[in-house]
């Protein structure tokens, strides 16, 4: 079972992020130190979440480009509600925020599924919408940490075992859908969708209704996400984690998820996200500009991609000789 | 062998001037297949040569080495009997070279203009595009042509009549001197056809050479001055249209040494399985119907274009008919999506593997337990061991060799892929299996494979449709063959009724019983 889950790109991944961490620490050797590991990680744990949630989109040949947005209107939705109730306990604010975020998501999956309108053009604007809304609900002003209740800005960081909350929902996250996605007949289908939508069509496959499902995981996963940004970071307005929807396109990318669909694994989502989480995390304290951070993401997502057309370079020859024999 | 039954042409019969463009001794292999050998063309100024041949003949790779895209392993190509060669696209269509294909290579968001001059429009100043240049000129080809097209429309507003007229513009733009027209009256109203023979004749007198492929007999006998027939990627036969006969031409085309062997069935059909009655579709079949019992193979023979897999289709729930309804065992079932028909036992292997057959990136065991998932799981949740074990079991029956069932199936040749595709859908253990040109890109020793195991599943009780553009393999794997032709079915054949030239002439439509 390992075996199938780690591939050879995910190694590869592992490989690549045990280098970055030696360089970072043979300049910053306490940047290696467990504690910081662990801070790195929670801090990352947000992108983890999303770029699973996208992983599954893009499986399926689509993108989800309104997850930051889903995640900052989910996010003031509770901490509105939480200005306006005080004492709701936390549970409810977390069914709330996945409600909401899974009401999102199948926004989305029902206009790319039903209206048939490229995924692209339909997330591009509810993006806007769900900014839009935000404003709206909020009248453009913030929600500032006094105004949130203690508990509400406590659970992510409570302690257990070590680990904050925030990390061991991203952990769950990553166990849980890696069962989806390698155990259940749903993560079969997304599989299926994205590989070969004729086929998957002639095997009794709804892939419409497969893509729904992709965008309302998706959608899931951003709401969950929302709670978790405004109480880590204590504030909510309309702009919080704007542009992060690239920054989840890049880790799925990064982690060998083919934008052609069809090819992706949770594990590589997480490396992925991990990868970026630690550049983030490591320029600033070996006092390197931001401006190179950007330039260093897009080279590593360039060389992402550059390895995984070189892997499907193979293949695209031997269709290529069939197309010649069938003539 | 027929070939020493047809004699060389004589020179003499050859027309007096020099060939415009003539392949001599053409040779093409591809990995596993000799497309084409020793093979030659000549045409003519002014003569329309028609190529005639089965599927598979090797017209498309003659198509391709006159305008350049493939290179010939071995022959020679002559302009005005000078040798040359054509490395790229545009060698040949400087040498005056021009093709119009089955489906028109145009681009629909460009103007009728941009499409006819794309590549070597008129420039102006600074280099850039004459666009009134190049609408004036687009405008004088389409009169040339007796087209009424504005040049400034975009192609998507045309029909496809039209679109062929726009092509021909094209070819004519760039002075051709050697025309090839791909099978032009496949998509044509009765109307445009006359238009184009018209058309045809008008190129003629302006000395064009012409080479019209074409499976309509009807039509070569009206335009075409001379013949060349290929068959299995041999020269059969040439000469001139008035010395033959249809009856003729259809045995040069299918007449072949029986060299493929096929398995020895007593075929023992049983009880009505599948019974289909008035299956129509607004635009691309109409009034099918038919019975089929169990252990039988029912072979469905038509030209590319009869409606043949868009009834299939519509069989297995892709496509919804308008029309028609289908029996399982007596009792009728309405099948709306391809899982209704997995359900109610009827599967369909396609074609084209690659485009609706496996999934190349999944698996070898996924592939095959896709469709049956339903079986293998409870409350969503797969049951990975059961998945294998159904999957090792279907692996066995076809023997299909592989490292592991955890190989992708991107990794496996193409006769492997296409045992993934069979062994799916036997494992979900249907009653009435649709094989669409089982062995179409299939080496011929997985042919053989392929046909054995056919007969094995009809001896197991299983009722097979066999789609298939290969005659000797209709004739050779069916009890009962269907032919169809444009959307209706033709004739149902059996016994002594199952012969080449009954099969062809019911399907080009040619009235009258075999020769």
């Amino acid at each position: 079972m390992m075996k199938r889950l780690i591939t050879s790109r995910e190694a590869l991944l592992v490989g690549a992020i045990a280098l970055l961490l030696a360089l970072i620490s043979s300049r910053f050797p306490a940047f290696i130190a467990p504690a910081n590991l662990v801070n790195v990680f929670n801090d990352t744990s947000p992108l983890i979440l999303l770029a699973i949630g996208q992983m599954i989109v893009i499986l399926t040949k689509c993108i989800d480009l309104s997850v930051a947005a889903n995640l900052a209107l989910t996010g003031m939705v509770v901490s509105m509600i939480n200005v306006a109730v005080p004492g709701l306990p936390i549970l409810f604010i977390l069914v709330i925020a996945v409600g909401l975020g899974t009401l999102l998501g199948m926004v989305n999956g029902i206009l790319v599924w039903k209206l048939a309108i490229p995924p692209i053009v339909v997330t591009l604007g509810t993006m806007t919408i769900f900014r839009g809304m935000i404003f709206l609900i909020s009248d453009g002003k913030w929600v500032n940490s006094h105004e949130m209740s203690p508990a509400f800005k406590a659970f992510p960081r409570t302690e257990l075992l070590g680990l904050p909350v925030l990390s061991w929902i991203a952990i769950t996250a990553v166990i849980l859908f890696t069962v989806v996605m390698t155990r259940t007949t749903l993560g079969r289908a997304f599989y299926a969708a994205g590989g070969n939508p004729h086929a998957a069509t002639y095997a009794g496959i709804n892939v419409g209704k497969t893509q729904f499902w992709a965008f309302t995981i998706s959608g899931a996963l951003a709401g969950l996400a929302g709670y978790l940004w405004v109480s880590r970071f204590a504030v909510a307005y309309v702009d919080i984690a704007g542009g992060f929807e690239l920054d989840v396109v890049a880790a799925c990318v990064i982690g060998g998820v083919s934008i052609m669909g069809g090819i992706g694994t949770v594990v590589g989502a997480l490396l992925g996200a991990l990868f970026l989480g630690i550049i983030k995390n490591a320029l600033p304290v070996v006092d390197i500009s931001p401006f190179w951070q950007l330039a260093i993401s897009g080279g590593a997502i360039i060389v992402a991609v550059a390895l995984n057309a070189q892997a499907n370079r193979k293949k695209g020859r031997i269709i290529l000789k069939q197309a010649e024999q069938a003539t | 062998m027929l070939k020493q039954m047809e004699p060389p042409v004589p020179s003499e019969d050859r027309p007096a001037t020099q060939a415009a463009l003539a392949l001599h001794g053409i040779t093409k292999t591809f990995p596993g297949v000799k497309a084409l050998s020793d093979v030659s063309l000549d045409l003519y100024p002014g003569t329309v040569t028609a190529l005639i041949g089965e599927n598979g003949a090797g017209k498309s790779t003659v198509v391709k080495i006159l305008t350049g895209i493939y290179q010939p392993d071995g022959g020679t190509i002559l302009v005005d009997g000078k040798p040359t060669s054509f490395p790229v696209p545009q060698a040949a269509a400087g040498h005056g070279v021009t093709a119009i294909h089955q489906e028109t290579v145009l681009f629909d968001e460009l103007s009728v203009a941009e499409n006819i001059f794309l590549g070597h429009a008129p420039r102006g100043a600074f280099g850039l595009i004459d666009r009134k240049a190049m609408t004036a000129k687009a405008r004088a080809l389409l009169d040339g042509i007796g087209a009424q097209i504005d040049p400034e429309h975009k192609l998507k507003d045309l029909g496809i009549a039209n679109k062929h007229l726009v092509a021909i513009a094209r070819a004519l733009s760039i002075d051709a001197r050697v025309v090839i027209m791909d099978e032009p009256t496949a998509a044509l109203s009765h109307k445009e056809i006359e238009e184009l023979y018209e058309l045809v004749e008008d190129l003629k007198a302006q000395g064009k050479a012409i080479l019209f492929i074409s499976h309509k007999f009807d039509e070569i006998f009206r335009i075409a001055d001379r013949y060349t027939v290929f068959r299995d990627g041999h020269l059969i036969g040439n000469g001139t249209i008035a010395d033959v006969t249809e009856a003729d031409l259809v045995k040069m085309m299918v007449g072949r040494d029986v060299s493929q062997i096929f398995p020895k069935r007593t075929p023992d059909p049983g009880d009505t399985v599948l019974k289909v009655a008035g299956y129509a579709h607004p635009t691309e079949f109409d009034d099918i119907g038919f019975e089929l019992r169990t252990g039988e193979i029912l072979g469905f023979y038509g030209l590319v274009g009869a409606g043949r897999s868009e009834f299939m289709q519509s069989l297995f729930g892709i496509t919804r008919p308008s029309a028609g309804s289908v029996e399982i065992d007596g009792r009728p079932v309405d099948i709306k999506s391809p899982a209704d028909a997995v359900e109610n036992g009827i599967v369909y292997v396609p074609e084209d593997r690659g485009q609706q057959g496996a999934i190349l990136d999944l698996p070898i065991f996924q592939n095959i337990t896709l469709p049956s998932l339903g079986r293998l799981s409870g409350n969503g949740f797969l049951r990975l061991a059961e998945e294998f074990k159904l999957a090792r079991e279907y692996t066995e029956r076809l023997d299909l060799r592989a490292a592991s069932l955890d190989t992708h199936v991107g990794h496996l040749s193409g006769g492997n892929q296409q045992k993934v595709v069979i062994a799916k859908w036997l494992a979900t253990q249907p009653r009435v299996i649709i094989l669409d040109e089982p062995t179409k890109g299939v080496d011929i020793g997985s042919k053989a494979a392929v046909h054995d195991f056919m007969a094995e599943l009809a001896a197991q009780g299983l009722a097979i449709i066999m789609v298939s553009s290969e005659i000797p393999e209709v004739l050779g794997m069916s009890d009962r063959v269907i032919v169809m032709r444009e959307g209706r079915i033709a004739a149902e054949l059996a016994g002594p009724d199952l012969h080449p030239e009954t099969l062809v002439r019911h399907a080009a439509g040619i009235s009258g019983g075999p020769s």
